[in-house]
């Protein structure tokens, strides 16, 4: 019981974490029918942004208890950092290829990916060292279910994911601004002769994603703490379970990302207690490879093309 | 800006060219439409009628000549700078949002605009105008008729209180009975004041809701006059009216 209710809160909190970064693929791809594959390495950026953040404010691993805004201000940094990385990505990567053909957009985006992970690695940037995110949360105890112990950081990840989904179907589903995003995701002219700037749209798009990939970021430096080189493969991968996430849940699909996002965390943890932890992410990409082959378009994709 | 006196050229295409690539889809069309007034262009499948529109709405780009609405080039502006100016195009194939409820199709249609009574009054114009709309106001737009869809696609493209609308076939895959309704709601929205472009390939109901026609063939001005006039002329009737 103990073992079972751990591994379900292990499951929560890193499937929180897919969700907000399978949140920014499922975007992009609404908006522009294609895949971000350098979206995994703005996560990466996101992480390695808080440590240094944190870092250049003078937190360290030795340095004691930090203050309680300590936490904040390195996040509200991080996720700063991403979107402007995110504009300039859209800006200067994609936006000169908005008419080309998918293949060369998807290639451009291996090659952000590329350039990320290495620029990532240059001396003045984070550097080839691995390195170990300072605490910025205490480390307390907040109750304790059937011998589990359910921790400060724990509750953090999980309200924290929550409350930026929650806050971005508001903004997608509530707002003038997210009924523009909904018209381009359907069809960028039409969205156009509703008088709606469509590359405004399409920046801004990219702006939150990369924000939520930063946050994502920053819980996963807090509760794991080691961070490994930026080009190293735990984060490519990390990217790509994402990736798996929104596939599962539907891409182009909000509240799909966020399900896959959970349903990837809880069967990746699962199956490293319960059935073997050295294949943790082989289950992940069962999973994939079960739900495609019953539901082509992901748990809650549309199952048919829109007639217009 | 400017106003425009009834009667004087609210749009004016001068030598309008447009090229998708190598095809030179428009080549050299020059006409005039007048404020107050319906003008309509006639003629085949691939004529270049929608392009026309869609150069005007810069949605695709001119690659030679002029465009001025009220006196001034507008070419070079952006689609939703246009849509400010306003012009507004209601689409061929009507391009209603279907996973938007009918109310938010028409909300989104007035997306320039803050002034929320106004909003609230020009939607409650649109389901006087078209009851059917009201009945259906929460449904998705996606699963209304195709004749309601373009009711729909209509009131939205006048949710922005346009000068100039341009109506890109409207009575496309309509049933007779909804053909008739559609042209009489067009004939109204021209008396309350809106100047329209209307491209039709059913050239028999568009020669009766316009008072000026152009023909187009293979993306030039092949006649043009008083809509009365070329309703009567035998080479028209011959070629676009089916000896009706």
């Amino acid at each position: 019981m103990t073992d079972l209710l751990q591994t379900l809160l292990n499951g929560l909190a890193v499937g929180s974490l897919y969700a907000l970064i399978a949140l920014g693929y499922t975007m992009v791809y609404g908006i522009l029918q294609f895949i971000n594959f350098a979206h995994g390495d703005v996560f990466m950026i996101g992480a390695w942004s808080a440590y240094a953040v944190a870092a250049a404010l003078g937190f360290t691993l030795a340095g004691g208890d930090p203050p309680g805004w300590a936490a904040v201000a390195v996040l509200l940094s991080s996720m700063g950092i991403c979107a402007v990385l995110g504009f300039f990505i859209e800006r200067f990567a994609y936006r000169p290829l908005r008419s080309a053909p998918r293949l060369n957009v998807l290639i451009t985006a291996i090659g952000v990916s590329l350039l990320l992970q290495n620029t990532g690695q240059l001396r003045p940037v984070f550097g080839t060292q691995p390195q170990s995110m300072p605490a910025l949360l205490p480390d307390t105890t907040l109750f304790q279910v059937a011998g589990v112990r359910v921790g400060l950081v724990d509750v953090t990840v999980v309200l924290l994911a929550v409350a930026m989904m929650v806050g971005l179907q508001w903004l997608v589903f509530r707002t003038r601004f997210g009924s523009a995003m909904r018209a381009v995701s359907h069809d960028h002219r039409i969205a156009a002769l509703m008088g709606i700037r469509v590359d405004t749209v399409i920046s801004f798009t990219f702006v939150v994603g990369s924000a939520l990939a930063a946050a994502a970021g920053f819980l996963f430096a807090m509760k794991y703490s080691g961070l490994k080189q930026p080009a190293d493969a735990t984060w490519v991968l990390l990217g790509l379970k994402a990736f798996v996430a929104a596939v599962v849940g539907g891409i182009g699909n909000l509240q799909g990302a966020m399900l896959g996002g959970l349903l990837i965390g809880m069967v990746e943890m699962l199956g490293a207690a319960y059935l073997s932890p050295h294949l943790r992410d082989l289950y992940v990409f069962v999973l994939l490879i079960g739900v495609l082959l019953f539901r082509p378009t992901g748990i809650m994709g549309s199952t048919s093309v829109e007639k217009v | 800006m400017s106003l425009v006196a009834p009667g004087h050229p609210l749009l004016e295409l001068q030598d309008l060219h447009v090229h998708y690539g190598a095809i030179h889809a428009i080549k050299g069309i020059s006409l005039s439409v007048r404020q107050g007034e319906i003008l309509t262009l006639i003629g085949s499948n691939g004529a270049g009628k929608s392009t026309t529109l869609r150069a005007i709405s810069a949605l695709v780009r001119a690659s030679g000549g002029r465009i001025l609405y009220r006196g001034h080039a507008i070419q070079g502006y952006r689609a939703d700078q246009v849509v400010g100016m306003g012009i507004a195009h209601c689409p061929e194939g009507r391009g209603v949002f279907p996973a938007f409820t009918v109310r938010e199709n028409l909300e989104v249609g007035a997306f320039l605009r803050k002034d929320r009574e106004g909003i609230e009054a020009d939607i409650e114009t649109a389901f006087t105008r078209f009851p059917v709309l009201r009945q259906r106001a929460r449904q998705p737009a996606g699963t209304l008729s195709g004749g309601e869809q373009q009711m729909l696609a209509i009131s939205r493209a006048l949710m922005c209180r346009p000068a100039l609308l341009l109506l890109d076939e409207p009575s496309l895959g309509l049933a007779p009975q909804v053909v008739q309704t559609i042209f009489a709601i067009i004939r109204e929205i021209n008396r309350a004041g809106t100047t329209i472009l209307l491209v039709e390939q059913n050239a028999h109901m568009a020669l009766q809701v316009a008072h000026q026609a152009c023909v187009l063939d293979v993306g030039t001005v092949v006649a043009s006059g008083p809509a009365a006039d070329l309703a009567r002329s035998d080479e028209v009737k011959k070629a676009y009216l089916g000896g009706h």
